[in-house]
């Protein structure tokens, strides 16, 4: 899909009291699962509230789903989902009972609402036990139930601000596995909103970085993992010969513990490398590609300018 | 997995379905908004603990109508009139307000629902709005039912048509009254309720409000002379809702005659309270962060 999903352009915001928490950010993202990272305070809250037209920005343009939220935020309120970080529960009610009335708030006739709202809560997880009080859930199914009434209206983009907080292993996992099945089977486009990189990265294809209101990096993440893979390999004796031999054939070699990393080009590095562990006659042990960090890939090229194929 | 080795009746995981049908907008969601407040306050579609205080509130006041009704069918004597009921009975009133108002609005501040309100299509003043709407119309629903039994009563005891003619005049300003109530009571405890998440507090700065105006207007009362003893009614809602109605309705000399020639101004107050205790909320649910 060519379809424009987000699209800022020298989007900034200062707040009155002086503080710049959006700062010249330009970005032009393409529907999927965004990762959108950065330190607590970077800017991603106030983002999302621009997003949802409920901030005026105080300059630059915005567009989602191609309707300027600030000019027309009830159109592009209707067509996205929203799941804040904080607790947004009243405890006194049943899951059915409030994701039903939050469906009637998107718009949703009657009859239409419930039955939306035990399909979501279906969807996420939630079976029986959507009759019961919420105050009386546990942590992993109350963000099933914000996630559930983010989802009820069958919005075209979902925001989605630190869905994982306050999980513990077992229950990030299973809300990870969620989140991407959301983009994946649902076909809805999600934006996921974390401070933690490894996080995001097992389940968006785009990321974007921010720190301090600046954009970091704006990247597909497969183009920006390929370009930038790198071959372990592992010999039990020798290494430094082997290192001198891969040197002389032009690779750029780098020594890790027991390891000798260069850089993956093509399949050609493989050739490379055996025709010189065959040549020296050395025991190799182990030989794989190993898939960079994005994290490691913000620190290289922090402050580059980029854009999101 | 052939289809017979299946049970009957099995229900078969098709997926997610993406929903094609009616979006109907911020219109429709400010209506609903509103009609689940009016249900909740009254404590429908709740639990039976939400159902004690309205359904006792509306049973004491229903239980009072029916005595004025019985007494007037017996004796032919009107214990209490229509304007006079919700006064009388104010206190009932003030403390339907203090756990309803609360319920309506202290609870969404608390559980922090509101950024999910203001996430879709619905506007801030739409909700603060609603809210007020909804409160408004369970104030006057409180007092519509028992007036409408005490009329029913008396048009079924008085004799000869321009009798009930009389009596609908005096149901209808009645009614009156009890809408004046609803707007002046619920606009006050919404507004102080939009101020403080606990409940309790909420419960008790709108009881507070109410009941501390009760005092200074007795000792206006019995102190002031002149304008000061005339105006002094103004300061306590009960008798600013009474005096507007009756200088409304054209009763004052009748009911109010010391008051005579000042029912203009209760009647300003009330609207300048009301409009105030409006722009109030709304400005309130402007700044409202979470």
């Amino acid at each position: 899909m060519a379809v424009t999903l987000i699209a800022t352009e020298a989007l900034t915001k200062r707040y009155p009291n002086g503080v710049t928490a959006l700062s010249d950010l330009t970005v032009d993202v393409s529907p999927g699962v965004i990762g959108l990272v950065g330190a607590n305070g970077a800017g991603k809250s106030t983002l999302i509230k621009i997003l949802l037209g409920l901030l005026p920005p105080t300059s630059g343009r915005v567009s989602v789903l191609g309707i300027d939220p600030t000019s027309e935020p009830e159109q592009v309120r209707a067509r996205v989902g929203y799941m804040p970080e904080h607790d947004c529960l009243p405890p006194d009610l049943s899951a059915a009972e409030f994701v039903t009335h939050m469906a009637r708030m998107s718009g949703l006739p009657r009859t239409a609402a419930r039955e939306r709202a035990s399909e979501t809560l279906r969807h996420v997880g939630l079976y029986e036990e959507r009759y019961r009080a919420i105050g009386g859930y546990s942590t992993g199914m109350k963000q099933r139930v914000k996630l559930a009434q983010s989802l009820v209206h069958d919005p075209d983009l979902l925001l989605l601000d630190e869905p994982t907080n306050g999980l513990d292993p077992a229950g990030r996992d299973a809300m990870l596995n969620l989140i991407d099945r959301i983009g994946s089977e649902f076909g809805i486009s999600l934006v996921v909103c974390s401070h933690l990189l490894g996080e995001v990265e097992r389940i968006c294809d785009t990321l974007i970085a921010i720190d301090g209101g600046r954009l970091l990096r704006a990247a597909n993440i497969s183009t920006m993992t390929k370009a930038s893979d790198v071959l372990a390999i592992e010999v039990t004796e020798g290494a430094d010969a082997l290192a001198a031999r891969l040197t002389e054939s032009g690779l750029d070699v780098r020594a890790e513990g027991r390891d000798l990393l260069v850089p993956l080009a093509d399949d050609t590095t493989y050739d490379v490398v055996l025709a010189a562990v065959a040549a020296l006659n050395l025991p190799l042990h182990r030989l794989d590609q190993r898939r960079h960090h994005v994290s490691d890939l913000f620190r290289d090229t922090a402050g580059e300018p980029a854009h999101v194929g | 997995m052939s289809v017979e080795n299946q049970p009957a009746g099995v229900i078969h995981d098709i997926g997610y379905q993406r929903y094609a049908g009616a979006r109907l907008g911020r219109g429709y969601a400010a209506r609903s908004l509103y009609v689940h407040g009016v249900r909740t306050a009254l404590g429908l579609g709740r639990g039976p603990k939400a159902k004690i205080f309205p359904w006792l509130a509306e049973g004491i006041l229903l239980l009072v109508a029916a005595i004025v009704t019985a007494i007037r069918a017996q004796t032919g004597e009107a214990v209490i009139s229509y304007t006079e009921f919700a006064a009388q009975l104010s206190f009932l009133i003030i403390l339907f307000c203090a756990t309803t108002a609360p319920e309506l609005v202290s609870r969404d501040l608390r559980s922090g629902v509101l950024p999910l309100y203001f996430s879709r299509p619905l506007r801030r003043s739409d909700y603060a709005l609603g809210k007020l709407g909804a409160m408004v119309t369970a104030v006057w629903l409180l007092q519509a039912l028992p007036l409408t039994l005490m009329y029913l009563g008396a048009v079924f005891s008085v004799k000869g048509g321009r009798a009930v003619w009389h009596e609908t005049v005096d149901y209808s300003k009645g009614q009156l009254s009890a809408l004046l109530f609803g707007l002046v009571f619920g606009a006050i405890s919404i507004l102080i309720a939009s101020l403080a998440g606990r409940r309790a507090v909420s419960a008790a700065l709108i009881v507070v409000a109410f009941l501390v105006t009760s005092p200074i207007f007795g000792v206006l009362q019995v102190i002031g002379t002149g304008a000061v003893k005339q105006l002094s009614g103004i300061i306590n809602p009960v008798s600013l809702v009474l005096i507007t109605n009756a200088w409304l309705t054209g009763d004052q000399g009748k009911d109010f005659d010391e008051i005579a020639g000042y029912g203009i101004y209760y009647a300003l107050s009330t609207v300048v309270l009301i409009v105030g205790c409006v722009l109030l909320l709304l400005l309130r649910y402007r700044k409202v962060a979470r």
